[in-house]
């Protein structure tokens, strides 16, 4: 792939919440390149999360105008699943436990699922073990942890290294982290960190959701935004995100207003 | 309760409960005529005239219509080809094979396995036979204090069945095969097990079996003898079942039923447990799917606890979808005396949309106390949120479904000792949910 083509592309995107009948994005403009990565930065309730959860086509939300499309595909008109088959990945904030199914499965399930949604040959098992087992090992994540139950009796920290696992194995093109920093201690932000470090790649592209400039300083970003109230104020390069840190939204959204 | 009540004031059945008995009995005749079960068949046959057979309104009754089980004939029952292998057929056992309830000895293996004695009910016609002490025995003691009118009438006019007594630790298991080939079948089998002191067998049950199946089972497990029972039944779509077992449990004995279920238009499972001997251990599961409005399943257990520190277990699950109906009824008795006792029961339903039902009454009793007795029943629709989690990563909404599926039956399933057997009904689990995509 080119570097530096659009993976990403949102234009104008507007979008309510189904039930409350409340407007969240308010004309979100957002092109993230192969190659790059973005962090969108903002106070709480500006939409950051609505954002992610759009673009993995979760339910609840109405888009009402604009558009968002991964390597020129509409992806607005999928189904979450068409969406991972084409590449999109959403680290969640909140991994959810799937009590009975043992996360194992549930990784081998997920990649065969994509490779053959591409016409791809589905992974043999042995392939498939030896793999993970390579990735989980990167990752610090044990045979235990791979046999229990997808993120049941997981610590904060063990369900995100789970999600990173996850992207390792799926090698999305789109990766988008929502606040993955969030529950972390010090060491476990490294892991997680050096696991989406060891990603980056010129045909990958990633959004970086976060409320702190702290996991900025492991995943160096290319490009900073701030959103707030639906929509992106301020783009800048990564001293946005140490101008944040230092001076609070405060002063940025006041510069709007 | 009423079930307390209807014994306390005894009285005559209703005419129309009479009279619906009677046409039921005019189609069937005693199995034998002669030989050591006739005193019990007369016995039995006394027991059905004065209960009479169940009515729409008796409270054992509430939530399962009796009509299809009790009518004089068998509604009809198209026959119906899974297009798959029998379950269990990769499993080296001894086959014991019915057709409609017909023995067939081309089909089956020799009654032959060292430390069992397997005998047909059929065929054993002598004056003297160790069975006598269990034939109708336990399931008369499993008509109080709830009446169960449809075993009574099995040990009347059951045609054949298996009499199995184990001395030693059988090496393979028993299996019995229930082939369904007739439209019209109405069939009554009554199988006798005993298993001596420190003898350990494995029986396994599947297939169909008949248009009407009315099938019980008495299991005698002495001092620390092992039971254990794995069935799967028949997935022909109208089918209709009604089956007891009803088991008596020594002094550090164990006791395991799990049973399978898909599809049949009505099944109901009863389990009558007595755990005698301290020490004894009683495990009953099972797994249900049902799918659409004609579905109806129905687990219906009794565990009595009369001895010291037994350990009672019953776990129920089933997936229900497009109206399908599942019923509850489960109960553990803990009699005066009975220390120590620790009884579990959980019955779970999930619900594949807003058609289904799920019906559930656990019940606990207990007349001792230092016992710990526990019971849940939850019913529920699927974890959307991990739906979503699942397609986000590529899995499509049916398979997450099917995997959501699975993972909710598991905990029943797990509950099968053997873990060749419990890997065969799930992956047999997994055949049918994959079938079902197409």
């Amino acid at each position: 792939m080119r570097k530096g083509k659009n993976m990403l592309e949102i234009k104008n995107l507007h979008v309510k919440l189904e039930e409350e009948d409340k407007q969240i994005l308010k004309g979100v403009d957002l092109k993230v390149e192969a190659g790059k990565v973005h962090a969108i930065m903002g106070p709480n309730g500006s939409g950051k999360s609505t954002l992610s959860y759009v673009l993995a086509g979760r339910e609840g939300y109405e888009v009402t105008e604009g558009e968002a499309t991964l390597l020129g595909e509409d992806l607005l008109d999928m189904d979450p699943e068409e969406r991972a088959a084409l590449g999109v990945f959403l680290a969640f904030q909140y991994p959810v436990e799937i009590p009975g199914v043992g996360n194992m499965t549930f990784l081998r399930t997920a990649v065969n699922a994509q490779r053959k949604a591409r016409g791809e040959e589905e992974m043999s098992s042995t392939e498939f073990l030896k793999v993970v087992r390579e990735k989980a090992k990167a990752l610090k994540i044990d045979a235990e942890m791979l046999k229990r139950p997808v993120n049941v009796g997981f610590s904060g920290g063990e369900k995100k290294r789970n999600e990173i696992l996850q992207m390792a194995m799926l090698e999305p093109k789109l990766c988008i982290l929502d606040e993955t920093d969030s529950g972390l201690d010090v060491d476990a932000m490294k892991l997680v960190s050096e696991g989406v470090n060891a990603l980056r790649d010129e045909g990958r592209g990633f959004l970086v959701i976060t409320h702190y400039q702290r996991l900025l300083d492991h995943i160096k970003p290319d490009v900073v935004h701030i959103m707030a109230d639906g929509r992106i104020i301020k783009t800048g390069g990564p001293e946005l995100a140490l101008e944040v840190e230092q001076n609070g939204y405060a002063d940025l959204l006041a510069e709007v207003q | 309760m009423s079930a307390i009540l209807s014994r306390s004031i005894k009285t005559k059945p209703s005419a129309a409960r009479t009279t619906a008995t009677e046409a039921r009995m005019a189609a069937l005749s005693p199995g034998a005529s002669s030989g050591w079960s006739v005193p019990a068949r007369e016995a039995a046959l006394a027991r059905v005239q004065s209960m009479g057979l169940p009515q729409p309104r008796d409270e054992y009754w509430r939530f399962t219509k009796p009509q299809g089980l009790v009518q004089a004939e068998a509604p009809q029952a198209a026959l119906f080809d899974p297009q798959e292998a029998p379950t269990f057929d990769q499993i080296d056992r001894v086959k014991i094979v019915f057709v409609d309830g017909v023995f067939s000895a081309e089909d089956s293996d020799p009654l032959e396995l060292a430390g069992v004695s397997i005998e047909r009910l059929a065929e054993a016609t002598s004056d003297i036979h160790w069975a006598k002490d269990l034939y109708g025995v336990l399931e008369e003691r499993g008509q109080d204090p709830v009446e169960r009118p449809l075993a009574a009438l099995n040990t009347w006019a059951a045609t054949d069945g298996v009499l199995i007594r184990v001395s030693g630790k059988a090496e393979k298991p028993v299996s019995l095969i229930y082939r369904h080939e007739s439209e019209t079948s109405d069939v009554m089998l009554h199988h006798v097990i005993k298993l001596e002191e420190g003898a350990e067998l494995t029986l396994l049950e599947n297939g169909p079996a008949a248009a009407r199946f009315n099938k019980v089972m008495e299991v005698e497990v002495a001092d620390e003898a092992r039971f254990h029972h794995v069935r799967t039944q028949g997935r022909d779509h109208e089918r209709r079942a009604a089956t007891h077992i009803f088991a008596r449990l020594g002094r550090e004995s164990l006791f395991k039923s799990f049973t399978l279920t898909a599809n049949g238009v009505m099944t109901r499972n009863e389990a009558v447990i007595e755990l005698t001997g301290d020490d004894a251990m009683a495990h009953v599961a099972g797994a249900c799917m049902g799918d659409g409005r004609e579905f109806h399943h129905d687990d219906t257990v009794f565990v009595t606890h009369d001895a010291l520190n037994c350990e009672s277990r019953q776990v129920f699950k089933k997936v229900l979808r497009n109206g399908a109906t599942g019923v509850f009824q489960g109960k553990i008795l803990v009699k005066e005396g009975a220390q120590k006792t620790d009884g579990y029961q959980i019955s779970q339903s999930l619900l594949l949309d807003g058609d289904s039902t799920f019906l559930a009454k656990p019940e606990l009793e207990i007349y001792a106390d230092d016992v710990a007795c526990s019971h849940g029943s939850t019913s529920g629709a699927i974890d959307e949120e991990a739906i979503f989690y699942l397609r986000s990563r590529g899995v499509d909404a049916e398979t997450a479904q099917d995997l959501m599926t699975i993972a909710f039956l598991a905990e029943a399933l797990d509950e099968i000792e053997d873990e060749t057997l419990r890997e065969a009904l799930l992956e047999r689990l997994t055949a049918w949910l994959e079938r079902r995509r197409g």
